[in-house]
């Protein structure tokens, strides 16, 4: 049986699958895509055999850079990402989470000096196993979950 | 064996150096110790930037610059800074840093000591970083311990007092588990080691246990590590007075220990320690203070590149 999509397949571009069901907006809000000039197709609740539901973005035109894949490994780490290049795969891979984050989390700690400065940076070290994860900032030296973190 | 070289390293943090590291820099402080040179860092500045108050560490560090013969840029009073200005801390470093040829700073901020490293060419070291990292203290404190013991590890060791705040035994706690010692925590519960401290713990496999009373473990002991609790910390009056009594070493309290125990403090003590210890051959809490001293002047040598 043919398998038929719900949506069109993109020439050139990024698929990003296997997001959590109602995350696909959030992370389409984080990469900017609305103000991307080139269509954007977000699908929402797809049936999905290993997750029951999931979400589905596809950008044309646009091959995600490291750091947007890190952002995306922070909301949806088991997202897949399909490289399309001429209407075939060119690359495939699951997003994972690099042991040190560079510019993509604000530190939740008020007397951080990250929140101080004019020109704020930050930099957070992944700890523990990827399964439970725990971010150190790299400046106040704090550990924190996931869900103190605020995306950048 | 390669050469350890500490040239232009920044201090920062204790989790930045390694047992090899550490040994070094007490090496180097041993030496001091034993040999004053009162001209090594002869024309050599010291710019001292205590963005908060402080008497102890600046007095030492100022004074570690002073007997090796370098000199020092002061700030006085951080209300004449030109931070009250609206200036940045990352300004006033790159500043500050063109007169100097090392800066020594406090700051309110956690993680100011490691931003002002980012943006300074000279190596910075940090006299304190908010309730964060006070490396140097964490240094002259296993000084001490190896200095009364001989060794860092094996070794069975109360740290007593505010653990929940106090930095002071986060990071010692940390570099003697580093070392391999057995840690045994003396506190009110509402005071013991935070979370964090204790995942660290767990991950390099330390060996710990917590405690409400001492009396049971004085005999085991090798060192007590007393701290003041702070009543700055408690918003409620009323919970400080629960605990501010709790811990007072004694004469009492010492009556079963080894020889060779000894009391540390990082000082000021208020009620923890009774002035009847300071006469026994166990109290080395002024002894510590004044390891500062060769502490401080090991690492200004070494980041300097003179040793």
């Amino acid at each position: 049986m043919t398998k038929t999509y719900k949506v069109d397949a993109i020439k050139n571009g990024t698929v990003i699958d296997h997001i959590p069901e109602e995350k696909g907006i959030l992370i389409a809000e984080l990469l900017c895509l609305k103000s991307w000039q080139y269509p954007v197709t977000i699908g929402v609740s797809f049936t999905s055999q290993n997750q029951g539901k999931k979400d589905i973005i596809k950008i044309e035109n646009r091959e995600l850079t490291e750091e947007e894949v890190n952002k995306i490994a922070l909301i949806a780490p088991q997202a897949t990402i399909n490289i399309i290049r001429n209407y075939q795969v060119a690359k495939k891979f699951q997003v994972e989470l690099p042991d040190i984050l560079d510019n993509i989390i604000k530190c939740s700690n008020p007397d951080c000096v990250t929140n101080h400065e004019p020109i704020s940076c930050s930099r957070f070290f992944l700890e523990e196993n990827r399964r439970n994860q725990l971010f150190r900032c790299a400046y106040c030296e704090r550990y924190f979950t996931r869900e103190d973190l605020e995306i950048v | 064996m390669a050469k350890i070289d500490f040239k232009n390293r920044d201090i920062i943090s204790i989790r930045d150096f390694s047992k090899k590291e550490i040994m070094h820099i007490l090496k180097t402080a041993k030496q001091f110790k034993q040999k004053p040179n009162p001209n090594l860092l002869k024309n050599k500045i010291l710019a001292s930037l205590f963005f908060e108050p402080s008497t102890r560490t600046r007095f030492s560090f100022e004074a570690a610059m002073q007997r090796l013969g370098g000199s020092i840029l002061s700030l006085a009073d951080p209300k004449v800074s030109s931070s009250v200005k609206g200036e940045s801390l990352s300004d006033s470093i790159k500043i500050m840093e063109k007169y100097c040829d090392v800066i020594v700073m406090r700051h309110s901020l956690e993680g100011a000591a490691r931003l002002a490293a980012e943006v300074s060419c000279n190596p910075v070291i940090n006299g304190g970083d908010g309730a964060n990292q006070h490396p140097t203290q964490t240094f002259l404190d296993l000084f001490s311990i190896l200095e009364t013991q001989g060794k860092l590890s094996s070794l069975n060791v109360a740290l007593n007092g505010d653990l929940k705040y106090g930095r002071t035994t986060h990071s010692l706690a940390y570099a003697l588990g580093l070392f391999g010692s057995r840690l045994y925590f003396v506190a009110p519960p509402s005071l013991q080691m935070p979370e964090h401290v204790i995942y660290e713990l767990k991950k390099m496999k330390a060996k710990f246990s917590m405690h409400e009373s001492p009396d049971r473990i004085m005999p085991k002991l090798d060192i007590f590590y007393a701290t003041r609790i702070q009543k700055e910390r408690f918003p409620d009056p009323v919970e400080y007075e629960k605990v501010k009594d709790l811990y007072i070493i004694n004469k009492e309290l010492i009556k079963k220990v080894k020889t060779k125990f000894r009391i540390l403090h990082p000082l000021p003590r208020v009620n923890e320690i009774n002035y009847e210890i300071d006469d026994t051959p166990y109290a080395y809490y002024f002894e510590q203070a004044k390891n500062g001293l060769y502490i401080r002047e090991a690492l200004l040598s070494l980041v300097l590149g003179e040793v």
